[in-house]
């Protein structure tokens, strides 16, 4: 975990501390078991080919996820994550680095609260997955 | 030929049937461990997207056999009171929009759905905006 940052620290601006996730297919079948999500896609090699995948894929509610910990993770015990949205704008497969980074965009002084973007890159540097959170921060 | 039916359209706007799921402490344990998250507050309050796995209560789509082929589009959360282990929540969806659209894949539906998250006092716990892409068979 982080220090436990305050809306002073939070300038537009601000990096969050990035978060690297190295996703396996065990984790998308731990993911489907978690989630009750079973759509073959993610687990069954044979089945994404036929559905014209180059594999088995992630769940995009796995990169939501992957995001949300960035967010709560850099947030801490004392914020809280008002709001979360994420777009899957491309695939990703297990196999690949993917890095979540999120930087502040705006920061609203009167409702104690930032709005982050945030994003995953692929090992080939491309922003698959987008969107943007909401969080309030303590003050001093 | 267009793929959204005029069955499909009369579904926009119709609330599935409401269910109700008990938040398990090892349903958080095993979500927060499959999405490879330690974070410390685990599990006495739930990760922000857990309640993906409380079942879905999308209603079903007339027709939906034309367009067998389901990709994930993306999530919209808002929250409100923090899950915690032992809450009933009850959600209930929607779909909000249905769209045709044309697009590198070819034609596709583009289905906004919209789920209400109350816990057991009845206060909100989250709304989640989902879109799904529904195209037809490969």
């Amino acid at each position: 975990m982080n220090t436990q940052p305050y809306l002073d620290d939070a300038a537009v601006g601000t990096e969050l501390p990035a978060l690297v996730k190295e996703p396996t297919t065990r984790q998308l079948v731990m993911y489907a078991g978690a989630s009750g999500d079973f759509y073959e896609i993610h687990y069954d090699k044979d089945f994404a080919a036929e559905q014209g995948l180059p594999g088995v894929i992630l769940h995009g509610a796995l990169k939501s996820a992957y995001l949300g910990q960035l967010v709560t993770g850099w947030v801490g015990a004392e914020g809280r994550l008002l709001s979360l949205s994420v777009r899957y704008r491309e695939m990703d497969v297990p196999g690949d680095v993917l890095t979540c980074r999120g930087t502040v965009v705006e920061r609203d002084e009167a409702a104690g609260s930032v709005r982050c973007d945030i994003w995953i890159e692929n090992g080939a540097g491309v922003r698959t997955t987008t969107g943007e959170a909401v969080v309030a921060l303590p003050s001093r | 030929m267009s793929i959204l039916t005029p069955a499909m359209q009369a579904a926009v706007g119709v609330d599935g049937e409401p269910r109700t799921t008990i938040v398990e402490r090892g349903a958080i344990e095993r979500f927060a461990a499959a999405i490879g998250d330690d974070n410390p507050a685990y599990p006495d309050v739930a990760p922000p997207t857990f309640l993906r796995s409380v079942g879905l209560a999308i209603p079903a789509l007339p027709d939906s056999e034309a367009v067998p082929r389901v990709l994930d589009g993306g999530s919209e959360w808002t929250y409100g009171e923090p899950v915690r282990p032992g809450d009933a929540i009850t959600f209930v969806t929607q779909m909000e929009t249905l769209i045709e659209r044309e697009g590198r894949m070819g034609s596709m539906l583009i289905a906004t759905y919209v789920t209400r998250y109350t816990n057991q006092r009845g206060e909100l716990a989250a709304t989640q905006r989902n879109t799904l892409i529904r195209m037809p068979a490969a």
